[in-house]
């Protein structure tokens, strides 16, 4: 093979490479704006549901602004820890426990000073 | 029983007295070497799953095959010209598996899998179920990452043919920039399986040493100010989506580039053995099991290749240097297109995670989370970086099978 040819075919390669990714970018968007509109239509039509919660829970909902995630326990209180701090011990606990995380119910974490 | 005489000839048949036949010598530099190897994987844990089998292989194949005349020992684990033989148009034994059965040692038998691209596939179907594409998804940008990335593999070809590499060979050196050691010895085994035992090494070498290879090409071309940026959290990628992902790259890669349905083939059946919820069974053994016996077969096979009197020539010397540029040179590309999604999106993309586009999961992705968090203690661009290193190893096949449909 002389360096022409394989000049042409380098940047050739790249090229089939760059459109191969590009359009399975394309694809793989199209699919995550289909999934993204079907996931608010469900959200949309679940809301009025958790609009009626039961009477006990009703004082701990109006608490907290944020959505609770499905199965989730509620919200964890935090004093002077940050979210992402919360998440890492949250992580930590659940891997020395070696159970998984969403069998733990955090109730607090507090940086003690 | 004559006891001197035995005694002569236990001697004139030992491995010892081999070091001083025609070119033995060599042989003893390939055991330093793969004592060299051994050190690496134990000591510095380069890769040690695979490198400890390697410089076994390696040392395996050199204790005993001493060369008389261009024909291997009788003991010999692993014989060269048997595969030589399976190559050669012009040999009754071209493509016979069977006289490789029948005259081979274990390695000879164990390499069968490697030829036939059986391990290389193997590995990729627990790659595949141990990979969670959700970053991918979630960040779909993230592809054009994995494909810049890919610009070391072509360099390194250009640069082979250069060098006087064949066409062949040249693409086999170049996918060492891919950074990804079954697609390597896939496509060596296929267009060059002469050089797999340098390629099989450097690739792996390289891949052990990318925490050195990388950060000072990362420092080198970004800014401090870019290498802050805090990336925006990864929406949550639905479950139906994880599923549908493998069956549509499977169809769309395998339909675009034909030559690439054994990696991305496996790769995506593996994925989906673990994001469909109903095979946990399977997918666990291919992400165990399997995986743990593929690499014992894998890592010793391509150390067998390893053969003193090839390998310790002109031409390894040149792929490690050219395996290093294809690295430098995949790192380059994917930092590159990582600044210029940077600007495009007014900052909001730290340029970091374009380094982890060169595949090797996931240590590239946990470079760019570390230069990331050096730059600025909060920054948390581990997942973000997922992204780009697992569409790596996509673009990787990709190449590869676009390098295969050009010189098969």
């Amino acid at each position: 093979m002389n360096i022409t040819d394989a000049g042409i075919t380098a940047i050739f390669g790249y090229m089939v490479v760059f459109a191969g990714l590009l359009i399975l970018m394309i694809v793989i968007s199209v699919m995550g704006a289909y999934f993204k509109s079907k996931e608010k239509t469900t959200v949309k039509s679940v809301e009025p549901v958790q609009k009626k919660p039961s009477p006990n829970k009703i004082p701990k909902l109006k608490k907290v602004n944020k959505p609770v995630a499905r199965g989730s326990a509620g919200h964890v209180k935090l004093y002077d820890v940050s979210d992402k701090e919360a998440a890492m011990i949250m992580a930590i606990v659940a891997d020395t426990m070696q159970k998984p995380i969403n069998e733990l119910h955090f109730i607090s974490i507090r940086e003690v000073k | 029983m004559d006891i001197l005489e035995t005694l002569r000839t236990l001697i004139a048949d030992s491995g010892f007295a081999g070091f001083f036949v025609e070119e033995g010598y060599k042989n003893l530099i390939m055991i330093l070497i793969s004592f060299l190897l051994l050190y690496l994987g134990i000591v510095k844990k380069f890769e040690p799953l695979l490198l400890v089998g390697i410089a076994f292989g390696c040392l395996l194949v050199n204790v005993s095959n001493f060369f008389s005349g261009g024909v291997s020992s009788p003991d010999a684990l692993y014989h060269p010209e048997l595969w030589d033989a399976f190559l050669d148009h012009d040999s009754e034994f071209y493509h016979s598996y069977g006289n490789i059965m029948a005259n081979g040692g274990l390695l000879d038998i164990l390499y069968i899998g490697v030829k036939s691209g059986l391990y290389p596939s193997l590995i990729f179907l627990g790659v595949g179920a141990m990979t969670d594409f959700g970053p991918l998804l979630a960040n779909p940008k993230s592809l054009l990452l994995g494909a810049a990335a890919q610009m070391g593999v072509f360099l390194a070809f250009f640069g082979a043919v250069c060098l006087g590499f064949t066409g062949e060979e040249s693409a086999s050196i170049g996918i060492i920039g891919g950074a990804d050691g079954p697609t390597a010895i896939f496509l060596t085994t296929r267009l060059a399986p002469h050089l797999l035992g340098p390629i099989a090494i450097a690739a792996y070498s390289y891949m052990a040493l990318i925490p050195m290879i990388q950060p000072p090409l990362m420092k080198l071309l970004t800014t401090e100010k870019e290498r802050q940026v805090v990336m925006e959290q990864n929406r949550t990628v639905s479950k139906t989506e994880k599923i549908i992902f493998p069956i549509v790259v499977a169809v769309f890669v395998i339909l675009l580039l034909p030559s690439t349905a054994p990696l991305i083939g496996c790769l995506m059946l593996g994925n989906l053995w673990k994001e469909c919820g109903v095979t946990e069974r399977l997918s666990d053994t291919v992400q165990n099991a399997l995986m743990n016996i593929v690499t014992v077969f894998l890592g010793i096979s391509v150390g067998a290749t390893t053969v003193a009197s090839r390998f310790l020539s002109l031409e390894t010397l040149k792929i490690v240097c050219l395996g290093l540029i294809a690295f430098c040179f995949s790192t380059v590309g994917g930092l590159l297109v990582g600044k210029l999604m940077y600007k495009l999106s007014g900052g909001k993309i730290n340029p970091l995670i374009g380094s982890a586009g060169v595949s090797a999961v996931p240590m590239a992705a946990r470079v760019s989370q570390i230069e990331g968090q050096k730059a600025n203690p909060k920054n948390f661009l581990l997942m973000h970086a997922m992204g780009p290193n697992v569409a790596g190893v996509i673009g990787s096949a990709i190449a590869a099978g676009f390098l295969l449909a050009v010189f098969k």
